[in-house]
């Protein structure tokens, strides 16, 4: 099952396809300006109100990701990473400063359903199997049923989940579920797919081939990712642009743009250039700490 | 039996998880289905026989007064065999023993057309009809109110402490009543006996949406919100479905509480009909055998209806592995 998807598209892959171009650009250290911004955040802050004190769970946020961007969010707990997504995502509100999703309100964004978003749990509905699951969001959507099913065997194949679509949540792994709600997620072909660490709860193997099926699922279709994660490994690995950030008052330390090339491999993590950006971002969560 | 219908999916699971093993060896699968068998039924046997024994037990003690009295001749004089021989098949005995119960439960299921009031089906009908009835009427009262209540703050807050009060007004009360405002409408036999089951049905009913309703959790919800799902839409898909596994246990208290209250409504009207109406000319005439078949009568309906519900809810959350 592993290989599902996974070889068959890594030779196939086609490296001259003209959105890849597109992001190599984006990719660049300086993101040029001819690349679209899919989200943009200014000044924005959110405030909790205690009872003793307020507290500042994102501080003076500012924040572009560029169309075709795989951005990842890393901190320590409480360095509002969660926040800052759950902001861009219309589920918190914040309480200054200004955030456009591709260039409306995260409300309008929302609305359009320019996003997909995976939780931390895979959060199947148990009464439906994989296939109605897949579909929900679509059914929702008004989508006409054989369609939204072709759509929804669709997104399983991509996924490697061929042929479990009459399964129950119940009968698949954590592993499995997890790609169920991408697939999900993925459905009804958002502009953007957000994931708040989606892959936290699994164990290492599991963990590291997911990686890598998502890294390919990025590679062929460059669609806008937002990854929240505390993992600098995983963040090197699938990133091209790396937000570190810091808590009390949550706040970006440094953002990174990634030199690793588009096209990677699970090898590439034992190369020095990947040694090199995971100390990179080892040494500014430090200073972030101490700071 | 509710408690049995719970154990079951785990069960069934095991056992399908375990069947390609078993199925090399023919010997080994019936030595388990028949130790499940026992696992299943011993204890219910047992405490059925110490109940029987038990229970003749006490006929022959409640019964030997008024067998000396009324069957034995003091003066002749009895032997203790012939007293307990007594006790066992006094006409009016204060307690019958259970063979005699099952007798007369024989004569009137098969003696009688089943139009005939003297069958007991026939009041089953009647009893059963108001109870599903009533149980339909106040599963679907609550049903909306569950929904209103988690729907609306302000009704959350204006209903919810009506309801819960309702309960604590005794249904003996609130039946006559009932049945006279209804029957000055011109409402009567099936309306207000289904009326009194409904009102001991809605409340599990409420109490149990309420909560199943709002046991999605928060990234469910939230899930729901990013798809811009409307509030109908939350409900039908998430809200609804979700709260079907609290439905079922408070579908099986509601609809025995219906039975209650179709058989206590058949107690102040003189109803010449129904279960209720049946152990009331019971206990007027003395004729304790009648009331002991239609206590088992009623007691029977009532398992199977809550059978019945248990099957369906089997039948509708047979694919969540957890539940």
């Amino acid at each position: 099952m592993q290989t599902d998807g996974s070889n068959p598209f890594w030779c196939g892959h086609d490296p001259i396809q003209p959105v890849s171009m597109n992001h190599s650009e984006a990719n660049s250290p300086s993101p040029s300006a001819a690349s679209r911004k899919a989200v943009e955040v200014r000044n924005a802050s959110v405030v909790y109100q205690t009872a003793d004190t307020p507290v500042h769970a994102l501080s003076d946020i500012d924040l572009d990701i560029h169309e075709g961007e795989f951005v990842s969010l890393i901190g320590p707990s409480g360095c509002g990473k969660t926040t800052l997504m759950r902001v861009i995502a219309d589920l918190e509100p914040i309480s200054a400063g200004q955030v456009l999703v591709n260039g409306v309100s995260p409300h309008d964004a929302r609305l359009a359903r320019a996003y997909g978003y995976v939780f931390q749990a895979p959060a199947l509905f148990p009464w439906r199997n994989v296939l109605a699951n897949v579909t929900l969001p679509l059914q929702i959507q008004g989508t006409g049923r054989a369609q939204a099913k072709a759509i929804a065997l669709e997104q399983l194949e991509r996924v490697g989940l061929k042929g479990f679509e009459g399964k129950y949540p119940w009968q698949l792994s954590g592993g499995m579920q997890q790609r169920v709600s991408i697939a999900r997620a993925l459905s009804f072909e958002p502009k953007i797919l957000m994931m708040d660490e989606p892959f936290g709860a699994l164990d290492e193997i599991t963990r590291d081939r997911l990686n890598e099926q998502l890294q390919q699922l990025w590679q062929r279709e460059r669609r806008t990712v937002v990854f929240v994660t505390h993992s600098i490994a995983e963040a090197v690995y699938l990133s091209t642009k790396i937000v570190i950030m810091s808590p009390r008052p949550g706040r970006i330390v440094k953002v990174i743009a990634s030199p690793l090339p588009d096209a990677r491999h699970l090898g590439l993590r034992d190369t020095p250039e990947f040694m090199a950006l995971a100390h990179e971002v080892r040494e500014a969560l430090a200073d972030g700490h101490h700071g | 039996m509710g408690i049995m219908a719970e154990a079951e999916p785990p069960r069934s699971a095991a056992a399908r998880v375990a069947a390609p093993e078993i199925g090399a060896n023919g010997g080994e699968f019936s030595r388990l289905a028949v130790a499940k068998f026992v696992y299943t039924w011993l204890p219910v046997g047992v405490v059925l026989l110490f109940v029987l024994v038990a229970w003749y037990v006490a006929a022959w003690v409640l019964n030997a007064p008024g067998a000396i009295e009324r069957v034995l001749d003091a003066e002749v004089g009895y032997t203790w065999q012939e007293l307990f021989m007594a006790t066992m098949g006094m006409e009016r005995p204060l307690i019958p023993a259970p063979h005699q119960v099952l007798l007369d439960l024989f004569e009137s299921l098969t003696g009688w057309p089943l139009d005939s009031p003297r069958n007991l089906l026939f009041h089953v009908a009647v009893t059963g009809q108001s109870t599903l009835i009533g149980f339909a009427m106040g599963t679907v009262l609550g049903l909306v109110l569950s929904v209103l209540i988690v729907h609306s703050r302000t009704l959350d807050k204006a209903l919810l402490p009506w309801i819960v009060a309702s309960q604590t007004v005794p249904v003996l009360a609130i039946a006559p009543i009932v049945l006279v405002l209804l029957g000055s409408l011109g409402f009567s036999g099936v309306a207000p006996k289904a009326v009194i089951a409904m009102y001991l049905c809605f409340f599990p009913v409420t109490v149990a949406m309420v909560q199943g309703l709002r046991s999605p959790q928060t990234i469910e919800t939230e899930m729901m919100h990013t798809y811009a799902a409307s509030r109908w839409q939350a409900l039908w898909l998430l809200r609804l479905p979700a709260a079907l596994p609290f439905l079922f246990p408070a579908l099986r208290v509601g609809v025995a509480a219906g039975l209650v209250g179709a058989m206590v409504a058949e107690l102040p009207t003189g109803a010449q009909a129904g279960l209720g109406a049946k152990l009331l000319t019971g206990s007027y005439y003395g004729q304790t055998v009648q009331i002991w078949s239609a206590l088992v009568m009623s007691a029977l309906l009532g398992l199977t209806l809550t059978g019945a519900v248990a099957a369906v809810q089997r039948l509708v959350l047979r694919h969540r592995g957890g539940l």
